[in-house]
């Protein structure tokens, strides 16, 4: 069996796990390439009918390439669609200006998510993060619980032996599942040439500049890169030494911010 | 190059230079970020002191001011031969159930010796987890050279510890090479400061290890949920080992009977044939509904049995004893249990069988027990179908202890 099968099918194993043991599953999808190659997984995991909602959290900062993108495949796909917004607080103004960083990530993306699985109930979220993006993504489980207030015990994580996952909860916990954790950037791009995935314009280079991970517009700075092609983003990454989340600025503020972020329920 | 990538464990007892060595590695084979590196940089104290490596893996807050390793993390890295998933495990008895979780993941091992402290207590445990879990390729690598002037006499005699030690487990370690993590000797350049030392680079040793093949063996097929598509139901599943034939008559276990595969499906493919081990699939089959837990079999029989043998390695912070609920979890099979005898434990930091017809076992201890299942399951010995073979105790939901079928 060739790498990227050998991926992909692990993918599809932990999806269909997930659905298995909780049933009440929604997975996230933030447009983005490695979200949309999970959602990719889950269509062929279930002989391309998702059988449970596709959460997208809206900050009302996107991109307004992703506004486009999100409900014409949403149709195209079938999907059952959810958009999760924190009204109040987008009401209010709070932004990335506005206060500091991680409050705004906490309030628009950690707590609009939060009241989304209060409300649906959903006692899994499937998730696209992969172990290569971030030192402390690097450390996360396949099924990941979280206490009712969000939080993740880093440093008491169930064992996790073979494909055996912990998987029973409290009334209040849900689990976060991870099925391309085990996937890189440059796995996941030649995925996306494989399978000829649709991928939104904001990572093919225009006027010298092209994004290499896409969230809420303020907070991401595009790359210097001629890459237009996913052939040449490829080309492109096989080069390049620059890591990956370098345009971002929740990776920034201090070594610790994204640790900080995710311990309270961040993705 | 090769397609799978190949998955490695780094193991050893605390501080002995498991995440400065995966650091190392990194930076050495041009696999570090820049920026990554300077965070690092920046993170080990600023400006003149010396880069702490260890951070590249230790990224935790925690980890970092305590210096040790908390949590397992995978890293990735590419050699011309092929795809690597570099697996730095803790060293601290305390987060055992960590190295396990790692160690359950890899088919190769680099195990590290500290020249100065020679084999120690976790050097023996980790060894015995991963002969228990089958993991026969192992290096090891005596470390912090730099520390006694890159003698060979000291290196000559901690050599003769780590092979009787590793003897002691059943492993049969293929290297033992002398580096400094810290200083890059013989971690992917070989060093002028070693040149005595005549056998592979750490990079050399990783490119000589194979993945674990694919052998012929019969089908196994657990069901792991059914899907009612448009009417047809259709089962789901993983195929363990062997290969799936559509057309072909397959037994269903526990029960025993016979059906026969009528199609063999999987979303934007049609007119599937066969489906090969590793393969995510649905199928259907002519006759009866299915549940999740059975298994699907062709030829060799499995052993069907409401009792195994088993060697466990009890993870869990509590102690078992004989009271304690337990629920038995090996593939998509699920039966509650009770373990009904030790017929011995012990401790693998040193080996020394403890107590034969025990009646607890502690905390990062090893057993082989006879497990009572309430009900029949399908199993393999491991040696034979390890995917079959291998198992999880939980206790109220939590998993304590990992299970290899003997
Ligand atoms: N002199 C010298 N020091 C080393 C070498 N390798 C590691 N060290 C130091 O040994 C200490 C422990 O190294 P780590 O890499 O954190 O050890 P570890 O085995 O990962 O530790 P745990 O995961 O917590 O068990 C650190 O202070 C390192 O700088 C070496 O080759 N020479």
């Amino acid at each position: 069996m060739d790498h990227l099968t050998a991926l992909e099918n692990k993918s599809i194993f932990i999806i269909r796990e997930a659905y298995y043991r909780f049933r009440n599953i929604a997975v996230l999808w933030s447009i983005g390439k490695d979200s949309t190659t999970l959602l990719w997984h889950c269509r062929k995991a279930f002989f391309g009918k998702i059988p449970f909602p596709v959460l997208h959290i809206d900050t009302g900062y996107k991109f307004p390439e992703i506004y486009r993108y999100r409900d014409r495949y949403a149709k195209e796909w079938g999907l059952d669609l959810i958009v999760a917004r924190n009204e109040e607080k987008i009401r209010s103004g709070m932004g990335p200006d506005k206060g500091s960083k991680l409050e705004c990530c906490t309030e628009l993306k950690t707590n609009a998510l939060k009241a989304a699985i209060a409300r649906h109930g959903f006692k899994a979220i499937l998730l696209g993060i992969r172990r290569d993006e971030h030192g402390i993504r690097a450390k996360e489980r396949v099924f990941s619980p979280r206490d009712g207030d969000f939080k993740w015990n880093y440093e008491d994580q169930p064992a996790e032996l073979w494909d055996n996952y912990k998987s029973t909860t409290h009334e209040e916990d849900h689990y976060r599942i991870h099925p391309i954790l085990h996937m890189t950037e440059l796995d996941v791009w030649n995925y996306v040439k494989r399978e000829e995935i649709p991928i939104i314009e904001l990572y093919s280079s225009k006027e010298g500049k092209r994004y290499r991970s896409i969230g809420c517009q303020p907070c991401c700075s595009p790359i210097e890169s001629r890459a237009r092609t996913v052939d040449e983003i490829i080309e492109e990454l096989t080069t390049t030494k620059t890591s990956e989340r370098a345009g971002r600025a929740q990776d920034k503020e201090d070594a610790y911010t994204m640790q900080k972020l995710r311990s309270l329920g961040y993705m | 190059m090769e397609e799978r990538s190949l998955h490695i464990v780094i193991v050893g007892h605390v501080d002995h230079g498991k995440s400065t060595l995966v650091g190392r590695l990194l930076y050495d084979t041009g696999s570090l970020a820049p920026e990554k590196y300077e965070e690092i940089k920046a993170a080990s104290g600023g400006e003149g002191g010396s880069v702490e490596f260890a951070y590249v893996m230790d990224h935790l807050e925690e980890e970092r001011k305590r210096g040790i390793t908390i949590d397992v993390a995978h890293t990735f890295f590419q050699t011309a031969k092929r795809r690597y998933v570099i697996i730095d495990a803790p060293g601290h008895k305390e987060f055992l159930k960590n190295m396990i979780t790692g160690s359950s993941q890899a088919e190769a091992a680099l195990l590290l010796v500290d020249i100065t402290q020679g084999v120690r207590e976790q050097t023996r445990r980790h060894c015995c987890i991963l002969g228990l879990l089958g993991i026969d390729q192992v290096a090891v690598l005596v470390n912090k050279m730099d520390v006694v002037n890159y003698s060979e006499e000291a290196f000559d005699s901690v050599k003769g510890d780590i092979e009787s030690a590793l003897s002691g487990v059943g492993v049969n370690p293929s290297y033992i090479i002398p580096v400094s993590a810290i200083k890059g000797d013989n971690v992917a350049d070989r060093s002028p400061n070693l040149g005595w030392f005549k056998g592979p680079t750490v990079l050399e040793a990783l490119d000589s290890f194979s993945s674990l093949g694919m052998e012929d063996k019969a089908l196994r097929f657990p069901v792991q949920d059914i899907y009612d598509m448009d009417g047809t139901s259709v089962i789901v599943g993983r195929v363990e080992s062997g290969s799936m034939h559509r057309g072909a008559e397959v037994c269903v276990f526990p029960e025993g009977r016979t059906a026969r595969i009528r199609e063999i499906r999987k979303f934007m493919a049609d007119d599937i044939e066969e489906a090969a081990t590793g393969e995510c699939i649905g199928v259907c089959i002519e006759d009866g509904a299915l549940r999740r837990g059975q298994v699907l079999t062709d030829g060799a029989t499995p052993t069907r049995s409401g009792s195994i043998r088993a060697n466990v390695f009890w993870m869990a912070g509590r102690a078992w004893h004989p009271e304690m609920e337990l629920v038995w979890k090996g593939t998509t099979q699920e039966a509650r249990a009770r373990i009904e005898r030790i017929l011995k434990r012990f401790d693998p930091a040193s080996i020394e069988v403890i107590e034969k017809d025990a009646e607890e076992i502690l905390p990062a201890e090893v057993a082989e027990v006879e497990i009572r299942l309430e009900k029949e399951v399908v199993v393999d010995r491991f040696t034979e179908i390890p995917e079959m073979g291998r198992f999880v105790l939980e206790h109220l939901g939590e998993p304590v202890a990992g299970g290899i079928i003997i």
